[in-house]
């Protein structure tokens, strides 16, 4: 087993490796100032997006459940992270350990809220879970729309009526209801944002090479038989929901501390939609097609700009083509051949 | 055979005593299942009622009866994939109502399922890793985190793994991917998933449906031969008559839900009842064949 790697190891091995060839490639890239401005910019929403997508791909790919919220622990992730970063300003110097903490928080946060949706839905069987997380999606952007939160001597103030927050002077509003947040600081980097991809693609990988993961995939593949072997249904698609949660909490955080506003309203059902897309483009399971989908969709529109009213139309039938030209027979056979020749089992 | 009732308390719940057909080697120990007036209904169709069973610790039990008469039911039953309407059941002499399919387990019923259900994605090692799910001793962090226990599991896990694919010579598939087996091997390696759960119950569902004569002939040997190496009680559901006849000690005909007869399986075969509802038909039809 350990000097003979299992494919799963392989692929696994493969996927960090592409990854971190990619950040290296882009941070000289970057560096060496041979990056347009354009890309610069995109690079944190990418490591972001990368997470949401990877993190999506273990509730919808590994566990077989369908989430149209997950950007609804974006939210909770961007908005409670945010809210951390600003907090820890005056009482930590270091913009790196802010940061950490910053996703740290957007992450139990976005676990939490996870596991209160999960309990009430996690029992059933069916796509009970699809519609429950469409909901929360919509239920999170109107709290935090409607949603006030200052901070000052005494420590948070909350309100969700219009501004009686009570401060006493000198006090800072954080969230500012649909205003979202404003003046944020700008501490999210590409290198935190590629160590948090690692760490989701890490964690992610060895759970599913575990007892845990094969539990959960077991669930996937068969209830009622995993059931039939003694394994506690709810509570492993408790944990691969709350990981899935979690992760989308820091990336949510990561995206929301590279922009100097964030409001709710960016972490809609089309957000949701976004995401799924680019763990259905990848493929269900596959981690590092949902990276690059992820990374690919993410700089798509922008790179199209020069298009400026026909970029919604290119983007679609870009995706379009890539569905039909991923699923035609000749492609298929191709990878099939590919995947024999390497002298792997039929997977 | 000797009256094992005589031995036993009599149960307050439970005025009578079903008729046991317990071999004689189990007759001087409880009964590793019983089942006392067990019944389930589905909106207004009753499928299973007042069905009463004894099983013995190493008994081979066969459940026999015509399409529809409600015998996978009785195993989902048993397993609380259905819930029971009407009855008890004691496994082990302990009340199973107010477990579930998968405490059921744990507490020592496992089973195959008539239309297979496999871990079709997973590897056949992997499926096999699934029923010693619960005895594997490493939580989910020590995977995540890759601690030195993890490694040792996951070493015994494999070599467990392997150890029980060895009954049916299947170590050379543990690699393959289990929903592309054929056939009969999915059978098997359904039977290899249920005996990793280490059960003191093993129920099977037309083990031997889709095979040919020399591999249910294999097979009965087979469930011999598990069931003389791991001590365990068998039920199965088989419409295959020589491996009925063949290999259980206990036959119990069910038709339209009820139990129309019970006994060995040479009593079985002169029932006149049985005749009539189940063999009889079949009798009809090789006539018509001749
Ligand atoms: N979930 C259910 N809801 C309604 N009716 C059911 C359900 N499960 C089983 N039945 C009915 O119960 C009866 C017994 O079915 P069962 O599957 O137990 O038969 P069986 O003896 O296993 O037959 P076979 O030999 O064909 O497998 C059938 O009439 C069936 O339609
Ligand atoms: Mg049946």
């Amino acid at each position: 087993m350990k000097n003979k790697l299992s494919k799963a190891s392989r692929r696994a091995f493969l996927t960090c490796a592409v990854v971190v060839a990619a950040f290296v490639a882009l941070q000289s890239l970057a560096s060496a100032g041979a990056m347009s401005s354009m890309l610069r910019g995109l690079l944190v929403p990418i490591c972001a997006y990368v997470v949401m997508a990877i993190s999506l791909n273990l509730t919808v790919g590994v566990l077989g459940e369908l989430s149209l919220g997950h950007a609804g622990f974006m939210s909770v992730g961007a908005f409670t992270g945010v809210t951390a970063a600003a907090a820890l300003q005056n009482l930590v110097a270091s913009k790196e350990l802010r940061l950490i903490a910053a996703l740290l928080v957007g992450a139990i946060f976005a676990g939490i809220v996870g596991f209160l949706v999960g309990i009430p839905v996690l029992r059933l069987n069916g796509d009970y879970l699809a519609i429950v997380t469409l909901a929360f999606g919509e239920i999170i952007k109107s709290v935090f729309n409607n949603l006030y939160l200052g901070l000052d001597g005494h420590g948070f103030h909350l309100s969700l009526l219009d501004n009686k927050l009570r401060m006493e002077e000198g006090g800072r509003l954080i969230i500012g209801g649909p205003m979202g947040v404003g003046g944020i600081q700008k501490i999210a980097n590409f290198a935190t944002g590629f160590a948090l991809i690692m760490l989701c693609l890490v964690v992610i990988f060895n759970l599913v090479n575990s007892r845990a993961g094969r539990a959960i995939m077991a669930i996937r593949d068969n209830r009622i038989a995993a059931e039939s072997v003694g394994i506690p249904v709810t509570k492993y698609k408790m944990t691969a929901f709350v990981t899935s949660a979690a992760m989308a909490g820091a990336a949510g955080a990561l995206f929301a501390l590279n922009f100097s506003t964030i409001v709710a309203n960016k972490f809609d059902f089309n957000t949701s939609i976004l995401v799924l897309v680019f763990v259905v483009l990848g493929g269900l399971g596959n981690m590092l097609g949902s990276i690059v989908a992820a990374a690919a969709l993410t700089v798509l529109p922008e790179a199209l700009r020069q298009f400026a009213d026909y970029r919604m139309l290119v983007y679609a039938i870009v995706l379009i083509a890539v569905m039909l030209l991923r699923n035609s027979p000749g492609i298929r056979a191709f990878t099939e051949r590919a995947r024999i020749r390497k002298g792997g089992e039929a997977e | 055979m000797s009256d094992p009732n005589k031995r036993r308390p009599q149960t307050k719940m439970v005025p009578v005593q079903p008729r046991a057909i317990v071999p004689d080697r189990d007759a001087d120990k409880s009964p590793i299942l019983e089942c006392h007036h067990l019944g389930v209904d589905f909106g207004g169709l009753t499928a299973v009622n007042d069905f009463n069973l004894m099983i013995g610790r190493t008994e081979i039990a066969g459940l026999i009866g015509p399409n529809g008469a409600g015998k996978t039911t009785v195993f989902n039953l048993l397993t609380k994939v259905y819930q029971p309407t009407r009855g008890t059941i004691l496994l082990d002499g302990a009340d199973t109502s107010r477990m579930t399919t998968e405490q059921i387990n744990r507490a020592g019923i496992a089973r195959t399922f008539q239309n297979i259900r496999l871990f079709g994605n997973l590897s056949v090692e992997d499926n096999v890793k699934l029923g010693l799910h619960n005895h594997i001793e490493y939580g989910m962090w020590s995977g995540v985190l890759r601690t030195p226990r993890y490694w040792r599991e996951e070493r015994r896990a494999h070599e467990s793994a392997m150890e029980l694919l060895k009954i049916f010579e299947m170590q050379d598939l543990a690699g393959a991917k289990a929903g592309s087996l054929p056939y009969g091997a999915q059978r098997r390696l359904e039977i290899v998933r249920a005996l990793a759960t280490n059960p003191s119950l093993l129920l099977l569902d037309e083990p031997a449906a889709g095979m040919n004569p020399s591999e249910t002939a294999e097979l009965m040997d087979n469930i011999v031969r598990i069931r003389d190496l791991f001590q365990i009680a068998v039920m199965l559901i088989e419409h295959d008559m020589s491996l009925v006849m063949g290999i259980c000690e206990g036959i119990c005909v069910l038709n339209f839900g009820q139990v129309i007869a019970k006994g060995t399986p040479d009593e079985i075969k002169s029932d006149l009842v049985v005749i009539e509802a189940y063999l009889g038909r079949k009798d009809k039809k090789q006539k018509e064949a001749e």
